[in-house]
């Protein structure tokens, strides 16, 4: 198993996530004589999951059953411990198709937060690219190479514990993107251009709040990018579901015989609802392109 | 442009056969640079043969007689040319006509009373590199009766929704001229295989062309025709070799040049032709049927060996991700298309229309064999951001199709949780009630 490569069976150290029904999910970590509880009773690592393969059904020791899955940064993303607010698959698509992420890009990236857009990036970049990651705190900075680790994706990812606005991503000149997710992304500007390939590359921002795009906008301006442009995704889930609708019954129909009408007296409709409210705002991506130097 | 010429350089200068993008203000067009080719952009016609050898991004006018004249390189600042949407890999041509408004031109305007969106609408695009390529590959190769619309958000979660990365195997099914596939392909970087499903005679990619992936790309792509799923889904699926009639070949007769023996069975005529003119033309005749018939031979058995890779790649029933989008009704593509792959991988399905996805949904949780499904659209609000006339400028929603996704998950019959639990002893059974309500 790792985040970047698919495989069959489940192995000793591997982070598989148990799938216990709709919306409720949790990653472990397989470790042989281990054992971990589910809503329905307990999975003993070395029968139930050694050997395994993945997307198969476990039965726990209730009796009821859970799945096996292998991780994949989608499912992390809905899974993983919360160090901070993190980014979510939606915002996630957009930014990796908008800053034309892919096999062999190199991208830097701060804050690294709790790793939901890093695990993601380093999927999309495997195996020839490289994310330059820096976070400001020191234990989060840990928390995530310690991740990286876990998921075997380390050899893609460098992260430095550092202020990006004062001390910058730690390489110059070698970025084909960069990507913005702190306080204040104007300050830090600079430092992204230098970061970036003299022949050009994307940039992408992400703040909550419009003040900080307008004048993450007006630096961008100042150092000569272009094409920049502001937006917001949002997703709006359906809701599938059988509904029952009453028909009317207007009496017997004139002229017909016999019988009154013994038939349906309801009818099964599938449809789909849209949400009462939409997705709650999460923030704005501001893209950017710098020109060849 | 006076630069100094860099090896690394190298590889984003425009060569013959490059696909490249021309921009001007809002608009794009993909097109190929070829020798002494007129192309049309614009209302306006020319060569690009000035621009091989140039780097990418560069800016060219249009001379009298349509040859490109490079630009002297403009100075990015204040003006609102930064607004407009780009394209990567762009070759930007200005004609130095074109209307581009200044901060100054705009505050006069405004003075004049057209209203500032009015304006801005036309200055600020909402495009992006990926939507442009999407916009002008439909342009280009979609008849704009089958135009489908996929825009670039719903694109964008398609691809990581589906997990697309380097190494895996990715079955494809679309009918966007080859855009969905060029994206996917593009996010595999030439790692791993992407097995095209193609209804009727042969694969559309034309879109694809646009992307200029390098060659080896191609050798990761493999394509199957659907009215043959069937057969390998039972395991008599054909794939031995055939003679150019079609017959199945017998290993005796394995030539592939020269006079094949059976044409010497071909009866000779019997006449003695007196007039040599005559024989000459009947011999070349002769010759030019043997030549096709060679031919036939050859791209007979050269796709028998594609049929051959595809089939081998997915009778594993193994693959890592499933992509529809297309015209065609949903629910039974898929139905038929997941049992090529593995459990615990991702698939999305895109149509532009709703219902048909519900039915998807609706037989998903009937047979079992996949979670998490999910049904959603995507909503898409761009905004123009300038000191004090920040607001947003366009709602993109409901146009985009929707999606449904899911995860697959080792095919069982589909028992729902009391049903499962009715198979134990009913002793048992009451116990764990218990338990499962505490």
């Amino acid at each position: 198993m790792s985040f970047v490569e698919y495989s069959e069976i489940i192995q000793e150290g591997d982070v598989v996530i148990i799938f216990q029904g709709h919306e409720s999910m949790m990653p472990i970590k397989v470790q042989s004589g281990a054992q971990t509880q589910t809503r329905y009773g307990a999975i003993r690592h070395s029968s139930d999951l050694i050997g395994q393969r993945f997307g198969s059904k476990v039965t726990c020791s209730k009796g009821g059953w859970v799945y096996v899955l292998h991780p994949t940064p989608e499912l992390w993303t809905v899974n993983l411990p919360h160090r901070t607010q993190i980014l979510y698959t939606t915002d996630i698509a957009n930014i990796t198709l908008m800053l034309e992420l892919k096999p062999g890009s190199v991208v830097c990236e701060s804050g690294t937060g709790s790793g939901s857009l890093s695990h993601s990036i380093i999927r999309t970049i495997a195996p020839t690219g490289h994310l330059h990651t820096v976070e400001f705190h020191a234990q989060r900075a840990e928390k995530a190479m310690q991740e990286f680790k876990e998921h075997k994706v380390s050899h893609l990812v460098t992260v430095r514990n550092q202020d990006v606005c004062k001390d910058g991503f730690g390489i110059t000149g070698i970025a084909d993107a960069v990507f913005l997710d702190i306080p204040s992304p104007w300050e830090a500007i600079t430092h992204a251009k230098s970061a970036m390939k003299r022949k050009g590359g994307r940039l992408c921002s992400f703040s909550p709040c419009i003040e900080q795009v307008q004048r993450t906008c007006e630096a961008l301006l100042d150092h000569g990018f272009e094409e920049i442009c502001t937006l917001e995704v949002l997703l709006r889930v359906h809701d599938v579901r059988a509904i029952n609708l009453p028909l009317p019954d207007f009496g017997p129909e004139e002229g017909s015989a016999d019988t009154p009408n013994t038939g349906n007296t309801s009818v099964i409709c599938r449809t789909a609802t849209p949400p009462r409210e939409m997705a709650g705002h999460t923030g704005y991506l501001t893209f950017a392109t710098k020109p060849r130097d | 442009m006076a630069e100094s010429v860099n090896d690394s350089d190298a590889e984003s200068r425009i060569s013959f056969g490059d696909y490249v993008v021309l921009k001007r203000g809002d608009v794009f067009k993909s097109v190929q640079v070829e020798n002494k080719k007129k192309v049309i952009f614009e209302k306006q016609w020319f060569f690009l043969d000035n621009a091989v050898g140039q780097l990418f991004g560069t800016r060219f006018e249009i001379e009298a007689g349509g040859s490109l004249k490079l630009k002297a390189a403009k100075h990015s600042g204040d003006s609102l040319d930064s607004k407009e949407a780009g394209q990567d890999n762009r070759h930007i041509l200005d004609d130095g006509k074109s209307q581009k408004l200044t901060r100054d031109d705009i505050e006069t305007l405004k003075e004049q009373g057209l209203k500032g969106q009015e304006i801005v609408q036309q200055l600020i695009d909402n495009s992006t590199t990926f939507k442009d390529k999407t916009e002008f590959a439909q342009e280009k190769y979609i008849k704009k009766k089958k135009k489908n619309h996929l825009r670039y958000d719903t694109l964008a979660q398609i691809l990581t929704l589906g997990n697309i990365h380097a190494g895996s195997k990715i079955l494809v099914f679309e009918t966007c001229a080859g855009l969905v596939l060029g994206s996917v392909m593009e996010r595999m970087g030439g790692f791993g295989s992407v097995i095209q499903m193609y209804p009727g005679g042969g694969p559309t990619r034309a879109g694809m062309e646009s992307f200029g992936f390098p060659s080896h790309f191609h050798e990761t792509l493999h394509e199957f025709p659907l009215c043959k799923v069937n057969a390998l889904l039972a395991g008599t699926l054909d794939l031995s070799e055939k003679d150019a009639d079609g017959n199945r070949r017998s290993e005796s007769s394995q030539e592939t040049s020269g006079v094949s023996e059976e044409r010497s069975s071909e009866p000779q005529s019997m006449e003695v032709s007196v007039d040599p003119q005559e024989e000459m033309r009947r011999v070349e005749r002769e010759r030019l049927r043997e030549q096709k018939a060679q031919e036939k031979k050859v791209k007979m058995e050269e796709k028998r060996k594609k049929l051959a890779s595809a089939a081998a790649l997915l009778e594993g029933r193994n693959a890592d991700g499933l992509v529809i989008a297309s015209r065609f009704h949903p629910c039974p593509v898929l139905m038929g298309l997941l049992k090529f792959i593995a459990p615990s991988r991702p698939f999305v399905v895109y149509c532009q229309y709703r219902e048909p996805l519900i039915e998807c949904y609706t037989k998903l949780r009937e047979q079992g064999g996949a979670i998490s499904l999910r049904l959603t659209d995507s909503w898409l609000r761009h905004y123009q951001v300038l000191p004090n006339r920040t607001h947003p400028v366009l709602l993109m929603s409901g146009g985009g199709g929707y999606l449904l996704s899911g995860t697959t998950v080792a095919a069982d019959a589909a028992k729902t949780r009391n049903q499962q639990k009715s198979e134990e002893p009913v002793a048992k059974r009451l116990k764990l009630d218990e338990i499962s309500s505490a």
